[in-house]
């Protein structure tokens, strides 16, 4: 591992001096994080790749530049329990893992979005073993869409860091308490570095308020019971307030980016990212790191006179369908590239595919949607496969390929 | 770089002093496990969940796994604690201590929270806490600088979802995972688990393990606050008679639990910063004062042990003998010396 960046308080120089900008990985720049949000709580247990985020906030500790009660937890499923009760009590808390480590806590993860606790936590996506794999796959995050988890896919460090600040303020907004997942593409992100602007505490403290659980607070001066048995008297009026809070995030979600573009000078749209749609009359759509092949090949197709344009899905969880329905609508065809897999799904899509083709389906016009799948386990999507994909998606836009099907890309026969 | 001494090991927080109470007259009348809850008639572990509240008081933050203690006990408005409570998984009960430990210690230090000794107490039934919660028990029992105490009520089978067998449940005991059949009689084969003995050998630096029965309240209650007075993470183990799971008149709970003590299979003890101290009838049994009953006269008063005979009774009766007689301190270690 690289070592933390060292003396960085002095670097920073305290409040009111800006950002600096630091050679970091997605790991490092969401370590910062945690230490610029004055959490109180981290639990860590080891996983590759998400765990590198944990070996930076121990060194911040162990330095002193940093104070929170960090615990070495004995599972996943502790680590991610542990941080839960913290939650509960009023504590701002972090946690994360991978792969297999995600499911291990799965019980823990379902439980904490149910009684709507916020929590932030950082997937360093990892495929799913057996067979074991260290490479990123997003099926690990994509696990809990169902349950009331925020998730978030991002690009580059910068976009971690930022997005894992706004994450804090979106989680713990008493409109929505809900968990937050910020997934990072394994080793593409997670240890990979690139020059980011790490922000002022004042920057942040501007920006993010303290967390205040309220009268939700476990606490002998507000003697509640949390999470009784409800039965069928009660439970379903409860999700009920679930789907509410998880509908009110998306207004939540635009307030805080307009909020953090004004604060810290950048300019992103909060659900999406659009690249060269302007005049596009396909699109591909993707998550995650597959963004920086995509925009390669884009730019170089353009240069060849396809109008080819990408959308890369910020925000899966509240997914921007309205957004999508908007960006895409126009196009003859669309082509969803997912780094997961759904199997025996409708059309054998993966998630992804399956959403946006859902999302795009009331359209009077509805694009053809064609889907691929691409990049398991870790293995390169290059511009060449992305040129590949794009000449696919222009022969469905013509009839000349089956859009009800899905096509596995960079795959050896 | 400060020094780490074996003091800057423990809690930043002091323990809230909770002094013991001496005889029945001078426990205090106020009640934080009230009405509300729905447990059997006889549930000696709602008896515990009322002298557990009891003795912590009302600065006290109470976690409860699931199990009968929850399900049966904690239903939406109809809650019988006074004291904040709230759920945790059934593999939770260590991980929901050192939480909110964690939590009210970070923002005490920071000043997020204003400062004072609130109590941490974390209970779960045999299910959640000898099968499951085992690891992450033993992991909340290492972090010594949070102020917590784990309680197992421990009433032998998974009682809430239909009477299973746990790890904790008696050799040769009627469940319905173990039911006896016209080819085995015995299903149930396993000896039950020495856990607190386990817990506090494997945890030395724990200040305080202890073993209670609820058939002994005022003992069970001081026991309780004694773990909270002295610091550190503890873990006190009761043996609850449970009238639905050991199939007998629930007038008897109290009863069968003097029996579980007076015919040795339950021992009373306490481990005092490392040191073992029997306690009660168990520590009469030690001395010779007590001989102990055979125990034939305790399961014979219970349907989960119908359908023993006489070769079942005489293989619990030697490995009860082994305990008081062989081990190498009785009742609570094993090994052969």
């Amino acid at each position: 591992m690289n070592p933390p960046s060292t003396a960085l308080a002095e670097k920073i120089g305290g409040p009111g001096s800006g950002e600096t900008e630091e050679l970091i990985s997605g790991s490092e720049a969401i370590s910062h994080v945690c230490r610029l949000a004055d959490v109180d709580v981290i639990t860590a247990y080891p996983i590759r790749p998400y765990d590198t985020v944990m070996q930076y906030v121990s060194q911040m500790i162990a330095n002193g530049d940093f104070d929170c009660e960090y615990i070495v937890a004995e599972s996943e499923h502790s680590q991610f329990e542990i941080v839960k009760h913290a939650s509960a009590v009023g504590a701002r808390v972090f946690c994360g893992s991978s792969g297999v480590g995600w499911f291990y806590a799965f019980e823990a993860l379902a439980v904490t979005a149910g009684l709507r606790l916020p929590m932030v936590a950082m997937v360093g996506n990892r495929a799913l073993d057996d067979p074991g794999a260290f490479g990123v796959e997003h099926n690990d995050a994509l696990a809990v869409r169902d349950l009331g988890w925020m998730l978030n896919w991002v690009e580059t460090a910068q976009e971690a860091l930022d997005t894992a600040l706004i994450a804090y303020r979106v989680a713990e907004d008493p409109r929505v308490f809900l968990p937050c997942a910020i997934s990072c593409d394994g080793a593409f992100l997670t240890h990979s570095q690139a020059i980011v602007k790490v922000p002022s505490q004042e920057m942040v403290d501007s920006f993010l308020p303290p967390y205040d659980r309220g009268d939700k607070q476990l606490h002998p001066d507000n003697p509640i019971t949390i999470a009784p048995q409800a039965n069928e008297d009660w439970l379903m009026e409860m999700r009920r307030q679930n789907d509410q809070a998880a509908r009110r995030a998306r207004g939540v979600i635009i307030e805080a980016y307009e909020d953090f573009n004004a604060k810290f000078g950048r300019d992103y749209e909060p659900f999406l990212e659009r690249y060269m749609m302007d005049d596009a009359e396909v699109a591909l759509v993707g998550m995650g790191t597959m963004g920086m092949p995509v925009k390669v090949a884009v730019r170089k197709m353009r240069e060849q006179g396809k109008k080819v344009g990408f959308v890369r899905v910020r925000w899966f969880r509240p997914f921007p369908a309205v957004e999508l329905q908007e960006a895409l609508g126009g196009m003859q065809a669309v082509g969803v590239i997912d780094r997961d897999y759904s199997f025996g799904s409708s059309h054998h899509s993966g998630t992804l595919g399956t959403e946006v083709r859902s999302a795009l389906y009331p359209l009077e016009k509805s694009p053809k949607v064609v889907t691929f799948i691409a990049g398991l386990g870790g293995r390169e999507v290059t511009a060449d496969n992305v040129v590949e994909t794009t000449d696919m998606v222009f022969d469905a836009a013509e009839g000349k390929l089956n859009d009800q099907d899905t096509y596995w890309i960079g795959v050896r026969e | 770089m400060p020094e780490t001494t074996v003091e800057s090991l423990g809690s930043f927080l002091e323990t809230q002093v909770l002094d013991p109470w001496k005889g029945p007259k001078k426990v205090i009348p106020e009640e934080y496990y009230t009405s509300g809850h729905r447990t059997c008639q006889g549930c000696e572990s709602a008896q515990l969940m009322r002298l557990m509240a009891k003795a912590g008081g009302p600065r006290s933050i109470i976690l409860g796994a699931t199990g009968c203690m929850y399900v049966a006990n904690t239903t939406y408005y109809s809650t019988p604690w006074v004291v904040p409570w709230m759920h945790t998984q059934l593999g939770s009960t260590g991980s929901a201590a050192t939480g909110t430990a964690a939590a009210l210690t970070a923002m005490m230090r920071k000043g997020k929270m204003t400062k004072e000794p609130i109590n941490v107490i974390a209970v779960c039934g045999d299910g959640g806490g000898v099968d499951m919660g085992l690891s992450a028990i033993s992991a909340a029992l290492q972090h010594l600088h949070y102020n917590l105490l784990i309680l197992c009520y421990d009433n032998e089978s998974y009682a809430n979802t239909d009477i299973q067998v746990s790890g904790s449940s008696p050799y040769g005991a009627n469940t319905t995972f173990t039911p006896p059949g016209k080819v085995h009689r015995i299903m149930h084969k396993r000896w039950k688990k020495n856990t607190a003995a386990m817990l506090a050998a494997g945890h030395p630096d724990v200040k305080y393990v202890g073993t209670v029965c609820t058939s002994y309240p005022v003992d069970a209650m001081n026991m309780v606050r004694k773990a909270l007075s002295i610091g550190g993470p503890t873990f006190i183990h009761s043996l609850d008679p449970c009238p639905k799971g050991w199939d007998y008149d629930p007038k008897y709970s109290h009863e069968l639990g003097e029996l579980a003590v007076e015919t040795g299979m339950w021992p009373l003890y306490e481990i005092e910063r490392g040191k073992l101290k029997m306690l009660g009838r168990s520590q009469r049994i030690v001395n010779g004062q007590f001989k102990r009953k055979p125990v034939r006269e305790y399961l014979m008063r219970q349907g989960r042990f119908a359908h023993f005979i006489d070769e079942d009774y005489d293989y619990v009766q030697k490995k009860t003998d082994e305990m008081w007689e062989k081990w190498l301190i009785p009742g609570v270690i094993p090994f052969f010396e």
